[in-house]
């Protein structure tokens, strides 16, 4: 006997982009309570206590925005892998080896001033990010090897490989042994607003931001990106070249996560260390969707990522690992991925089985 | 359910969309024992009604009464239990399933999963009963068009439906297969079901139908007994004025070759030759004509030539330029307009809006882009004189295309293709869906292009078709070209013929 059943839906349900992703954080936010009431704590305070370290003083506040710049960032790069149905769930990956190029810059020209360092920095880890994208894009689009393995498993080599460096060729001689490279000297740093750690890649950020949706609502690349999503083989059709397609896009979509990284380096690190990353790149990804691929959400969406990040830490004092707030982050995936079949489906009470 | 009982009644009808009143006080009786043609032009709102009936819409007003019983269905599952069955245009079976699986998958309980062995006995039962040969135990990818409606028409049966709808169905046989399928809906007709087919062929409905109900803008203008009218009055109730039906026959005046094909053979999607040594000439200022039943190289053909699917041998000259697999890109560039046979997923993308649409063999044109920007105002500009000039019905060209109805979507395919100047049109089942009016008009634009000395290839499965506009017949029979022969100097009969495996004397041209 079935009560319930899914039946499809002819027209989606109006302003579905904002409904659903409103329900899911609720959800999510829902389930995590019920966790945290079972852990003996009470949510409600909880939630509260993130709430205000977040968003409630100056501090807090910046803080949100250091961590939000990096989240929007690496969303705005995988947000044009997903458009074209590229599953890149490598921003993290790619977000390391940007930092990595970035430092590499900064480490070997030490004596350079910051008009010459820093742009040299910001393209390097554009190349080096990029170029992380486009490992895994040439099998792909050659021979149709699925990216998102390929990507997920470029993220630990990256990993690993930025983690050599630092136990080894970069480590900082007066580091006392730390995994770190010797700190930036003032040429490679980007300045900051006033007092605060909220550096310039703020401004990066808000101009991919603009860019992105400059280039998908008026250009014609945009527009191809539009039909290879929708459907490949109008794409072919009309003469669009899927392979360089998926060549440029993986490019780009490394290349917004490896600034990223220079960003971080250069922003707030000033050196390159062991956990620069406490996920970006994967929370890129819920971000992405969240945002429904939408620049101007991505920038929101991260925002109130950053907030979860940087209130997280205040959990601590309460009890809590900080890694709560992962959890947090993947019920709300959960409950997306979830809610997304409600837009082509509605819920339908049959009462019983005639 | 005794013969003559009425099955289905709408009165009143009436559905809107945003921006159009698709159905307006629509009136159809069905009765048990008739075969119901459902008669309109491209957009007079006949998918739309037979959605409300199979609970796919909810009517805004009006009155659905189902044997006897009123309602409003509020899911396809509510008009399945009501013994209402539709087979749509495009299938919707598993391609890589069985066709015992398919029907299992079909009768929407999953104990049916496991009793495979009684489902077959039960299709083996309904070949019998209604001449519905299917092999119960082929996978799907390898039946024919003409079979796999067979299996959606058994899928229906097995759910027990007694009012059966088909949108469209002959417009994908050959017409061997159509009069085959309606030998077994006359069947189910005689045992008390109801069949309404939805089809924009006026013989079909003069030879098979019981009674018509003749839609026009929305409206139900007139049902009548098919005894009682004739080809001529339904014309006229479908288009509101007489209608020139005859054509005059013109000729090309062929000139310089546009497009060679030499020794050409190309490998289907299932790894086998679809096309074998093929050698043709197409010349500027002709049409020529490829006759065979569908499903014999036709489709290849046309992506061979257009770049989609590569060659391994022959050549490929166009304006005596080598393009032997060279990408689509090139070949749109060489002047080669493609009105492809899936025009849902190829010739143009659903979720994108009209403009959109117009765009996709536009994007590199200079009159519509600056720079890496698109001139989205020269290119709405553009589209609304296609709308105009082409007479496309749609509701706002913002909506996405997928909600236009079928000859709608097909006239803006066509407006895009044979608005873009090209030298060569290879067209494939170009009227398939097209109301009379539109046909009339393609055919009229297809002559009209080789008056300008463009060269067309036409593909289509209807030889009283290709007589009327090629100059010259080329015949396919499983990817081997049987013969070239001049309209002028053949007739149906030779090539039905060729179309069934005879060579032809003449050789090739
Ligand atoms: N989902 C929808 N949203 C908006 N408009 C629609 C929708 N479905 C149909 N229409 C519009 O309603 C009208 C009737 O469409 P319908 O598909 O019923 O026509 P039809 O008689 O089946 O035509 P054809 O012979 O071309 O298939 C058309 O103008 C179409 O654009
Ligand atoms: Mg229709």
């Amino acid at each position: 006997m079935r009560l319930i059943t899914l039946e499809k839906r002819m027209s989606p349900i109006p302003m579905a982009g904002m409904v659903i992703p409103v329900i899911s954080i609720a959800l999510a936010l829902l389930a995590g309570g019920v966790f945290l009431a079972l852990s003996g704590k009470n949510p409600l305070e909880i939630y509260f206590t993130l709430f205000q370290s977040a968003f409630g003083s100056s501090y807090g506040f910046s803080e949100t925005v250091v961590k939000a710049i990096p989240l929007a960032l690496c969303a705005l790069g995988v947000s044009l892998a997903f458009r074209v149905q590229l599953w890149n769930i490598g921003a993290e990956g790619q977000f390391y080896m940007g930092a990595m190029a970035a430092t590499w810059v900064a480490l070997t020209y030490p004596e350079g001033s910051r008009w010459v360092v820093l742009p040299a920095m910001f393209l390097a880890a554009a190349m080096a990010g990029g170029l992380w994208g486009l490992l895994p894009a040439i099998p792909r689009a050659f021979w149709k090897v699925n990216e998102t393995i390929t990507t997920l498993m470029l993220n630990y080599i990256a990993i690993f490989w930025v983690d050599f460096l630092i136990y080894g060729p970069w480590k900082d001689p007066n580091g006392y042994n730390f995994p770190l490279t010797a700190p930036f000297e003032l040429g490679a740093t980007l300045p900051s607003f006033g007092t605060s750690r909220v550096h310039y890649g703020l401004i990066l950020a808000l101009i991919a931001a603009l860019l992105v949706y400059i280039i998908l609502k008026y250009t014609v690349w945009g527009y191809q990106l539009k039909v290879v999503g929708e459907s490949q083989r109008a794409a072919k059709y009309a003469g669009m070249s899927i392979v360089k397609t998926i060549l440029l896009v993986m490019l780009i979509s490394g290349a917004l996560a490896g600034i990223a990284g220079m960003t971080e380096v250069a922003g707030i690190t000033q050196r390159l260390q062991q956990g620069l990353s406490p996920g970006y790149g994967y929370s890129a990804i819920i971000i992405a969707w969240l945002a429904r691929l939408n620049p101007w959400a991505i920038l929101l969406v991260s925002f109130l990522f950053g907030g979860l990040l940087s209130g997280g830490f205040s959990l601590q004092s309460m009890g809590l690992p900080a890694a709560s707030v992962y959890m947090l982050q993947g019920l709300i995936l959960f409950f997306i991925l979830g809610g997304e079949i409600f837009n082509s489906y509605r819920l339908k009470w049959i009462g019983g089985r005639s | 359910m005794g013969i003559n009982d009425i099955l289905v009644e709408m009165k009143g009808i009436t559905k809107a969309f945003p921006g159009v009143l698709a159905n307006d006080q629509v009136n159809l009786t069905v009765r048990a024992g008739e075969i119901h043609a459902l008669l309109g032009e491209n957009g007079a709102g006949k998918s739309t009604l037979m959605s409300i009936l199979t609970g796919l819409y909810r009517y805004d007003q009006g009155e659905l009464a189902v044997h006897g019983k009123k309602v409003n269905f509020n899911s396809p599952r509510d008009a399945i239990a009501e013994g209402i069955g539709m087979v749509h245009q495009h299938f919707k079976l598993v391609s890589t399933f069985t066709v015992t699986e398919n029907v299992a998958m079909g009768s929407d309980s999953w104990g049916a999963i496991l009793k495979l062995d009684q489902i077959e006995k039960k299709l083996a039962a309904f070949s019998m009963e209604y001449g519905l040969q299917i092999d119960p135990k082929a996978k799907v990818w390898q039946l024919s068009i003409g079979e796999q409606q067979r299996v959606e028409i058994v899928k229906l049966l097995f759910r027990g439906a007694d009012i059966l709808i088909l949108d469209e169905p002959t417009a994908v046989l050959t017409p061997q297969e159509a009069n085959d399928l309606y030998i077994v809906l006359r069947k189910m007709a005689d045992e008390g079901k109801g069949v309404i087919v939805i089809t924009h062929k006026m013989q079909e409905v003069i030879e098979h139908a019981d009674m018509v109900t003749v839609m026009r803008g929305g409206k139900s203008v007139a049902t009548v007994p098919k005894d009682y009218t004739d080809e001529t009055e339904l014309a006229r109730l479908m288009v509101g004025r007489e209608l020139d039906l005859v054509h005059k026959i013109e000729t090309g005046a062929p000139g310089e070759v546009i497009l060679q094909l030499q020794e050409i053979t190309a490998v289907s999607d299932r790894g086998h030759k679809a096309l074998k040594d093929v050698n043709l000439i197409v010349r500027a200022g002709e049409i020529m004509g490829i006759a065979g039943v569908a499903g014999n190289g036709q489709r290849e053909l046309a992506e061979v030539i257009t770049g989609l699917r590569p060659i391994s041998a022959g050549q490929i000259t166009i304006n005596k330029v080598d393009m032997t697999n060279r990408q689509p890109l090139d070949i749109i560039k060489a002047g080669v307009a493609h009105i492809p046979e899936d025009r849902h997923n190829t010739g143009l993308v659903p979720n994108l809006d009209a403009y959109e649409n117009i765009l996709l063999k536009h994007y590199l044109d200079k009159d519509f882009r600056k720079g890496p920007f698109i001139l989205w105002s020269a290119l709405s500009q553009y589209t609304q004189t296609l709308i105009n000039k082409f007479d496309i019905k749609l509701s706002v060209p913002e909506a996405p295309v997928k909600a236009m109805s079928g000859g709608n979507l097909q006239k803006l395919l066509l407006a895009r293709e044979i608005s873009m100047e090209p030298n060569l049109i290879i067209a494939v089942y170009p009227v398939r869906g097209l109301d009379i009016g539109a046909i009339q008009a393609v055919r009229g634009l297809l002559m009209e292009a080789r008056r300008e000395g463009k060269g067309v290839l036409l593909i289509s499965e209807e030889l009283d078709e290709l007589f009327l506009l090629a100059d010259r017949l080329a015949v396919l029979h499983e990817g081997e070209l049987m013969g070239v022969l001049e309209v002028e100097k053949t007739d149906i009969e030779e090539v039905g013929l060729m179309m069934a495996g005879k060579k032809g004397v003449k050789g090739c041209a």
